[in-house]
Order: C-alpha cells, then structure tokens, then sequence
C-alpha cells in the first residue's frame, strides 16, 4: 500500500514537501513514484546554494528501469543536500519520506505553498494517472 | 483491454508489479527488479513469456518456405541442434523481426516478438504465396523462461515429481540449442539472459500448475525488467532497439546469423544486404561502460576521444546509445551503442564520452556482452 502522509504538501510532478519551520523546507519524492520507478540505482541532487525557481529542474533520479526529472516544487535558495544518496540511492525506496530526502531549500516566497497539493489532492491525481 | 497470459492470477497472487508490454499486462518484477536479476545469475529465476508469438509452419512445402522467408538457413537444424536464430527480412534488407526456429514433427515452429506480431503474421502470410505450407498462431501454448546455473536441475526435480522420469532424464541431456518435443510439451535448451536454462513451450491450460511446481523447489519469479537487463549484460540485441526495418543486419553485428551459403538459396532481402555488404560496413554495435555516476539510455549521443582533450567541443559525434541500463551484475551503467566507424577513423579508441543532461561523461567502448554464465567478461 503505497503512503501518502497527512502533514506534507505534493506537486504534481510526485515530488514531496515538509516545513521545518523559518521558511526552511524539506524536498523529497513520494512512495507513490519511488514504487512506479523501482529500483533506484542513481541520484543527480542539486548544489548548495543554487538559487531555484518553481518548476525549475533541480535534480534527477534514476531507476534500472527509466530516469525521471526532479522540480523545486517553490522557489528559494538550495541549503542542503542528501549527499548520502549518492552512495545509497536504494535508500529512496526503503524510505521515501524519512532517510530518503533529497535536499533542503529556503523558500523567498512561502505564498507559493498555496500552489501545491494536499495528501487527497495528491491521492488523487495518481488515481488518474494510473487509470490512465 | 490488455491481454493476459494464462499465468496472469499467479502473476497476481505473487504481487507483481504490471505493465502494459506490447498490448499484454505483463509482470515488471515482483518486488525488486535487481534481486530477480542476481537470482537468475546466481541460482534460477523463471520468467513468463507467453506473450511471445509462437508460429507453427507445417506442409510438404514449410522447409523450401523458410528458405525463402530467412535470412539463415533451416537446413543448419538436424541432429542435437534443434534450435537456430534467424532474422526475417524485407526486399530492403532491413530487419522485420528476429526469431527462434524449432524443428518440430512435420515441420517447424517459429517463435517471434509480441510487439511485431500483427505485421510478422501479415508478412508471413503474403510471403506463403505458392508455397505448399500452413502457417498457425498457437495461442493455445504458454511459454517459460527457466534460466540460470541451478535451472536444468530444479526443472528436473520438478519433471521427475509431477511428470515423467523420462522427461527429466531428456532434458539433461539436451546440449546448448537443442530441444525435444515430449508429449506436447517442448522443451529447448535456450535462453535471453546469457545463463544455461530452458525455454518450455507447453499447453496454456498447464502452464499455472507448472509454475507453482517451480516456485515450490525455489525457483524465483522474474519480472520483464530483469529480462532485460539480463540480455543486455549478455550483449543480446533486442529488437527496436538494436535492430529494426530500417537498419542493415550487417550494422547490427548480425552478419553471422546470414547464411550466405549455398549462395543459390534465394532469401528475401538477399539481394540488398549482399549489396551492402560488397558496399562496406561503416557501423557497428559496441559495447559501453560507463563507471562514473549516472545511467546510459537509449538515444544518448556518443563522442570519441575528448577524455585526452578538455576541450570537449572538438570531439566528434560518433553515434548513439540503442540500449542502456545499471548493469546489476557489474554495479555501473552499461549499454549497447551503434557508432560509425568512418566518423571515428578506421577504429574507434576504447575511450569516449557520452552526453546525458547536456553533460558530458566519460565512458570505454568494449566488444558488446558484458556478463555470461555469471562471469563477468569485459576484456
């Protein structure tokens, strides 16, 4: 059963959000899409310091079976990377939501949040997408 | 509505991940696409690989008809070789599907892809012409995949328990390429992972009990994404990807599986591809390894030299990527590669780039077969 907690917001693009507080997020990418990709075998994580907008390409993860872009799901500054995975990528599948983050932003501007989905909201765009 | 083989409630019961493949829902793995590839290279995976098309080709006329529909020769089959790999091709040369030929009673039994299985069927059917030969789908037959160094002695335990002892003597006996027809059952000593193995074609109404009787003595399900990397660790090609209708067999490194002789035997595509190869091959597949981070796809470019030079922007393109993955076996990306030999002078350095992302990543060109019977045989 694939989770999709409560307390986070998701984009569309199956990537995950968590407010740490002080305009400071956690980005990672959902259970949902660590299940639909497999196996992870390889991690592109952005660089400390890189200035991101929305929807701007901040990353990549790879599978044995296909390669998937990662987004900045909001706008700010990139203040710490998962240097781990790069290592580990196989931890994004054990934990998606914990162990398997891939990097931290500060936010410049939080009305963005307002932009994202809700775990329902979420819950069901991946309905859609694997009726389709 | 996608179909499903006969095998398609154990897929279930066994909480595959399925996926649309050519028009079947097909097992993707069954949990971990990397554990199902160590088992096959390790112990024994098995695979369903019913959604394959299976042809029988029978009459008075088949053999004379196979002279003329492939590009290799049937006569190549007698004795302990029962199974031979051919290409079909059009009048171009190029390649229509590549396929598996089984000597059978009265004739012979083709098994080709299910992706080209409506235009395999057509072609078939328009090249019979005059021929005096039947050619009958059997979609009444499932197929199994039992791969890996344990496979011929967990299918023996399995045959001698639930079938026969002659069975199980039978196909221990069998060498590499060879196959028998026991009692509708068709067992061939064949493969797509580089492992020993058997490919059994048996009737579908059996084929779930047989699978069950294989899981019991520990024989490991594997999914389509195994089976992939697994050929491509074996540098097999895999059709609309190494090779298609508008590519030369002699640019796939398929030169080998033309019979060129007797040179009276009139096959379609003859004319062109003798025609091509009197022109010269400037391509061919090569094998690339790539140990830095990241993953080969198909369709990324290659560059020769520039490792030496950092000045990347003189090195030239050479050619692309037609396979790539993580090699699970070697713990870094492989792939398969099509490069033109006049682009990078008469021979190609072993050392080169290629472009993912727009960036560019250093990667050593090998023959093409990476893995083979668990061993790892980059030169």
């Amino acid at each position: 059963m694939v989770e999709t907690p409560a307390d986070l917001k998701y984009a569309e693009t199956h990537e995950w959000l968590r407010q740490d507080g002080d305009g400071v997020i956690t980005i990672g990418i959902t259970d949902y899409a660590q299940e639909s990709l497999g196996d992870v075998v390889y991690v592109e994580l952005p660089e400390v310091g890189d200035q991101l907008s929305a929807q701007d390409e901040a990353g990549a993860v790879e599978s044995v079976k296909a390669a998937s872009d990662i987004y900045a799901p909001v706008s700010g500054e990139v203040i710490a990377i998962n240097e781990e995975l790069e290592d580990e990528p196989g931890t994004i599948n054990e934990s998606p939501y914990g162990d398997g983050w891939f990097f931290k932003m500060r936010m410049s501007d939080p009305s963005e949040l307002a932009s994202l989905l809700s775990a329902e909201q979420y819950i069901t765009t991946t309905e859609e997408e694997d009726e389709g | 509505m996608l179909l499903r083989t006969s095998l398609y409630s154990a897929h279930q019961k066994l909480a595959a991940k399925l996926v649309d493949f050519g028009g079947w829902e097909m097992p993707l793995h069954y949990g971990s696409q990397i554990a199902e590839h160590h088992s096959v290279r390790r112990q024994c995976g098995m695979f369903d690989v019913s959604h394959m098309t299976i042809v029988d080709v029978l009459g008075s006329g088949a053999r004379a008809y196979l002279h003329y529909l492939l590009a290799n020769d049937v006569d190549k089959l007698s004795g302990d070789r029962q199974a031979l790999y051919s290409l079909m091709l059009n009048e171009a040369g190029g390649v229509i599907d590549d396929l598996m030929i089984y000597m059978i009673d009265k004739g012979f039994r083709l098994v080709v892809n299910c992706a080209t299985r409506v235009k395999d069927l057509a072609w078939m059917e328009a090249q019979a012409g005059s021929f005096d030969v039947t050619v009958t789908e059997r979609d009444d037959m499932a197929m199994l995949a039992i791969q890996g160094p344990e496979a011929i002695a967990k299918v023996q335990t399995v045959l001698r328990r639930h079938r026969s002892e002659h069975d199980s003597l039978m196909i221990a006996q069998l060498p590499r390429f060879g196959a028998v027809v026991l009692d509708q059952w068709h067992y061939a000593r064949t493969g797509y992972t580089g492992e020993d193995g058997l490919e059994v074609m048996l009737p579908a109404s059996q084929a779930e009990a047989f699978w069950w009787q294989l899981h019991e003595v520990g024989v490991a399900p594997a999914g389509l994404g195994a089976r992939d990397t697994l050929r491509l660790e074996a540098g097999l090609n895999l059709y609309g990807h190494e090779m298609d209708e508008q590519t030369s067999p002699l640019e796939a490194n398929l030169a080998w599986t033309i019979a060129w002789q007797p040179e009276d035997r009139n096959f379609v595509g003859r004319a062109a591809v003798t025609k091509a190869r009197e022109r010269g091959v400037h391509k061919k597949l090569v094998g690339v390894l790539m140990t830095e981070r990241g993953v080969l796809r198909a369709q990324q470019s290659i560059y020769c030299g520039g490792i030496e030079s950092p000045d990347t922007e003189t090195s030239t393109e050479i050619g692309i990527v037609t396979s790539g993955s993580f090699s699970p076996t070697l713990g870094y990306s492989v792939g398969l590669a099509r490069v033109d030999l006049s682009e990078a002078g008469s021979s190609i350095s072993d050392a080169g780039e290629v472009e993912i992302r727009g960036k560019r990543k250093a990667v050593r060109f090998v023959a093409a077969g990476f893995v083979r019977n668990g061993q790892i045989t980059i030169d």
